[in-house]
């Protein structure tokens, strides 16, 4: 809980600078786009999340979202899908190149960053193939209200994407912190070989964090398909799977697995998107956004772990067994 | 002459605990002292005082007769002082000769700093030429053995021009002959002038080369005995403070149920490792048998194999006369047969999970319903384990990680008895636990067998097979070699099988 503390803090005070700055920042319209960002890379942080508890990665979230985005357009557009099977196929696709990965990690063993690197050139490639390099769009074509609702609609002045968030939040915090799978979860990511002699079928375990991670990852992909209405295969998506990697980081998942909270992914989600909104609104130069965000998520895990090293080091002392 | 080092008045208090007062302890020249007391005596952290690695709250250290601080482990190197952890500290994608010389590599080419690679292999290898170890210092150090390793670590602390060299459980994993070859180089230091701390649980040990031993007890001095002093019963008198000539009481009830013979057995085994023997075992129900061997005779990984972690190549498992199918620990578990491994902390435990998420691990699924724990039924079941085998800890959601090595292989138990075991396979059940704990490990093991659950129990240390088996099964380069019953039972029979030195002919085991 202290992680998600420190980071809810710094999220805090970011928001009364920016505030103090630039009292634009609580315009009704300036909160209501950022719960838009935070619910669209919220959701997706979360699968990524999962898969960093088991030890792993994915990074193929980006190229898989421009795929699934040009396969949206032209499901709809061109060969007139219906909506929700078109909606049904998106998720199911992205479940089945997750689970490939899963497969291919914990069946043959390979690592889960050469796996997942490949899917994002592979995606990535395969998008810009199949639209020929042509940008796809929804243009102003009927029958989609629904998910435009979704990507750009409020419900009682909340954006939908945020209010999608809650949601899956909910679910996904009773699969990780009141189940089984989720105690499994853990007990894989920290140490999967105790995991396997306490008759845990790690296997199985790993490979549904990342299916999980592929649903959500079409969920966040079909809002943002639908929040720009154009999806470029070469550029949409492009490095997104960093910012849901910050995002966990952030909210206190360890990369060597067996750690992490979804409120503390969702803060981490919430804390990149003031910060976008930051150097917007302090008129900072936008080509120096990547620059401040690296800045502040540097600063903000050399902290907590300085902090943590702190402590450890007084309890590991308390603890010798002397 | 002033003794070599002299530690007085020694005082370490961490957070809560007091783990040194006013500790002592005299080193002299060429002398080889024993240092011993329970877990949590504070050995270690008077060793890590001395090495650097921590510094004391008050006393003072003279080596030399003249006071020294220090500071760090690389002081204490500077001064002679070199530290032999009980965990290896070699670097296994290294070769030989690159982990003797680390950090003190020979140098050419002026600033350039370039290893002199002709030279540290002529004198690595003299140097494994004097520690009697036949192998070139090319060799890359994941090829040896563990016993080849802490030589590797003591040619180390020779190269560096130790004066003390600092031995913390260096016995722990060898086989007995490489035991009586690290015997024979510990006397060659105390030859050749070196002092060395001698850090041992294993009592005959400190017995045999000790030239005093010197005996803490709850981070005190507990007394210290002279060469001809030193015989067992008075080490462990001083190190618990009462005498410990039950710790095998046998409480045994009387087993000669014939028919229950073949309750649980194992026929024609193979497993990866020794994929060209079968092994066959069978036990009664209740019986413990023991399971002897050197270390690599395969005993880890016959265990490992029933368990399910590596699956048979072929061999076939009865339980209660029916034959199960064992694909991984998935299946044993199902069928109520469970491993305690050797390893607690990185195959028994999650040390950095609690007590409580510990022992409810395994079929998790009991304490919840439709998927969801109930958090309030997985508590009481582990508070009732706990206390049912007297797991001492503040409290069930401490992490395993902060208990001691005793009470940790009591929440390994705890997790199993959970789920009422038929067979229960104990590797190496006392290794590292100091000796209260393992009586209660021995009488638990009694318990169990009066209740009808057959243990298979892997031990290197021979008073152990002795002293809990009904049956003992030696095993020697992946073969059961011998069995013997409880009447035929002596140290000389175990050895001479385990050795392989008369081997009959055939043995069927059944």
């Amino acid at each position: 809980m202290k992680k998600e503390l420190g980071i809810f803090l710094l999220l805090v005070l970011l928001c009364v600078i920016v505030s103090v700055i630039n009292p634009n920042f609580l315009l009704a319209i300036n909160l209501q786009n950022l719960a838009r960002q935070i619910g669209m890379f919220g959701i997706f942080s979360i699968g990524l999340g999962l898969v960093i508890i088991t030890g792993g990665i994915e990074l193929s979230v980006g190229s898989m979202m421009a795929l699934l985005g040009v396969l949206m357009s032209m499901m709809l557009t061109e060969w007139h899908v219906g909506v929700v099977l078109a909606v049904l196929l998106c998720i199911a696709i992205a479940m089945s190149l997750t689970l490939i990965h899963g497969l291919l990690i914990t069946r043959l063993n390979m690592q889960p960053f050469i796996v997942t690197l490949c899917g994002l050139l592979f995606y990535r490639g395969l998008a810009r193939f199949i639209t020929k390099d042509e940008t796809k769009g929804f243009g102003t074509s009927a029958g989609l209200d629904f998910l435009r609702f979704l990507a750009n609609g409020n419900l009682f002045g909340i954006p939908m994407p945020f209010v999608l968030l809650i949601l899956i939040a909910l679910v996904t915090w009773v699969l990780l912190h009141r189940s089984v799978y989720g105690r499994y979860l853990f007990a894989t990511g920290r140490n999967s070989e105790a995991a396997r002699y306490a008759g845990i079928n790690t296997r199985s375990t790993i490979t549904i964090a990342y299916v999980i991670a592929g649903a959500l990852t079409a969920v966040s992909g079909i809002m943002f398909a639908f929040y720009t209405n154009s999806v470029s295969p070469a550029n949409h998506g492009n490095a997104y799977e960093l910012y849901g990697i910050a995002a966990a980081v952030l909210g206190g998942c360890s990369l060597r697995g067996g750690e992490g909270s979804v409120i503390g992914i969702i803060i981490g989600a919430a804390l990149l998107q003031v910060l976008r909104n930051l150097v917007n609104l302090l008129g900072i130069p936008s080509s120096l956004d990547f620059a401040v965000m690296g800045a502040v998520i540097l600063i903000g895990v050399m902290a907590d772990q300085i902090l943590s090293e702190r402590r450890n080091r007084r309890r590991r002392a308390t603890a010798q067994d002397a | 002459m002033p003794p070599l080092l002299q530690m007085s008045a020694i005082s370490k208090r961490f957070p809560g605990v007091v783990a040194l007062e006013d500790v002592h302890l005299q080193v002299d020249p060429a002398e080889i002292v024993g240092l011993i007391g329970e877990n949590g005596a504070g050995k270690s952290t008077l060793m890590k005082i001395l090495g650097g690695v921590i510094q004391p709250d008050s006393g003072a250290i003279e080596l030399d007769g003249e006071k020294v601080v220090i500071e760090s482990p690389r002081a204490a190197s500077g001064r002679g002082i070199e530290f032999i952890h009980q965990e290896l500290s070699v670097l296994d994608n290294l070769d030989v000769a690159a982990n003797i010389f680390l950090r003190r590599e020979p140098t050419k080419g002026g600033w350039l700093r370039l290893i002199d690679n002709a030279r540290l292999y002529r004198e690595a290898d003299a140097l494994l030429k004097r520690l009697g170890l036949n192998i070139t210092s090319r060799t890359p150090l994941a090829k040896l053995s563990l016993a080849q390793q802490q030589l590797v670590e003591i040619a180390r602390a020779i190269s560096a021009g130790a004066r003390i060299v600092i031995m913390d459980e260096p016995t722990s994993s060898l086989t007995l002959s490489e035991v009586r070859r690290l015997i024979e180089i510990v006397r060659d230091l105390k030859a050749s002038g070196v002092s060395v701390v001698y850090i041992s649980h294993r009592l005959h040990e400190v017995e045999e080369i000790c030239d005093r031993a010197v005996v803490l007890r709850d981070g005190r001095n507990a007394g210290e005995l002279p060469r001809e002093e030193i015989n067992h019963d008075r080490m462990v008198r001083m190190m618990v403070g009462r005498d410990l000539k039950d710790l095998f009481k046998s409480g045994r009830e009387t087993k000669t149920d014939a028919q229950a013979a073949d309750w649980f057995s194992v026929r024609g085994f193979r497993t990866a490792r020794y994929p060209q023997e079968a092994v066959s075992i069978s036990l009664a129900r209740g019986e413990v048998l023991g399971v002897a061997g050197l270390v690599g005779a395969g005993r880890t990984e016959l265990a490992q194999t029933i368990f399910g972690i590596d699956p048979a190549i072929a061999g076939e498992v009865s339980l209660d006369g029916k034959r199960i199918t064992i694909k991984g620990p998935i299946d044993s578990i199902a069928h109520g047969i469970y491993l305690i491994p050797e390893d607690r902390r990185t195959c028994g435990l999650i040390v950095d999970m609690n007590i409580r998420e510990n022992i409810s691990l395994p079929k998790l699924n009991r304490f919840a319903t439709s998927g969801l724990i109930q958090f309030g039924k997985e508590k009481a079941a582990a508070k009732q384990a706990c206390q049912s085998i007297n797991v001492k800890a503040p409290s069930i959601e401490m992490k395993a990680a902060n208990l001691s090595g005793g009470n940790q292989q009591k929440v390994v138990l705890a997790k199993w008895l959970t789920l009422s075991p038929k067979v229960l396979i104990f590797d190496e059940p006392t290794r590292g636990i100091d000796v209260g704990a393992k009586a209660e490990i021995y009488a638990l093991i009694r318990e169990l067998s009066n209740q009808g659950v057959s243990l298979i129990v892997i031990s290197s240390e021979m008073e152990e097979v002795l002293g809990i088996s009904d049956r003992i099964a030696i095993m020697h380069e992946g073969r059961i070699t011998g069995v013997l019953e409880r009447e035929q039972f002596s140290e000389e029979a175990v050895m001479a099988f385990a050795t392989g030195s008369n081997r009959p002919a055939h043995m069927e085991v059944v």
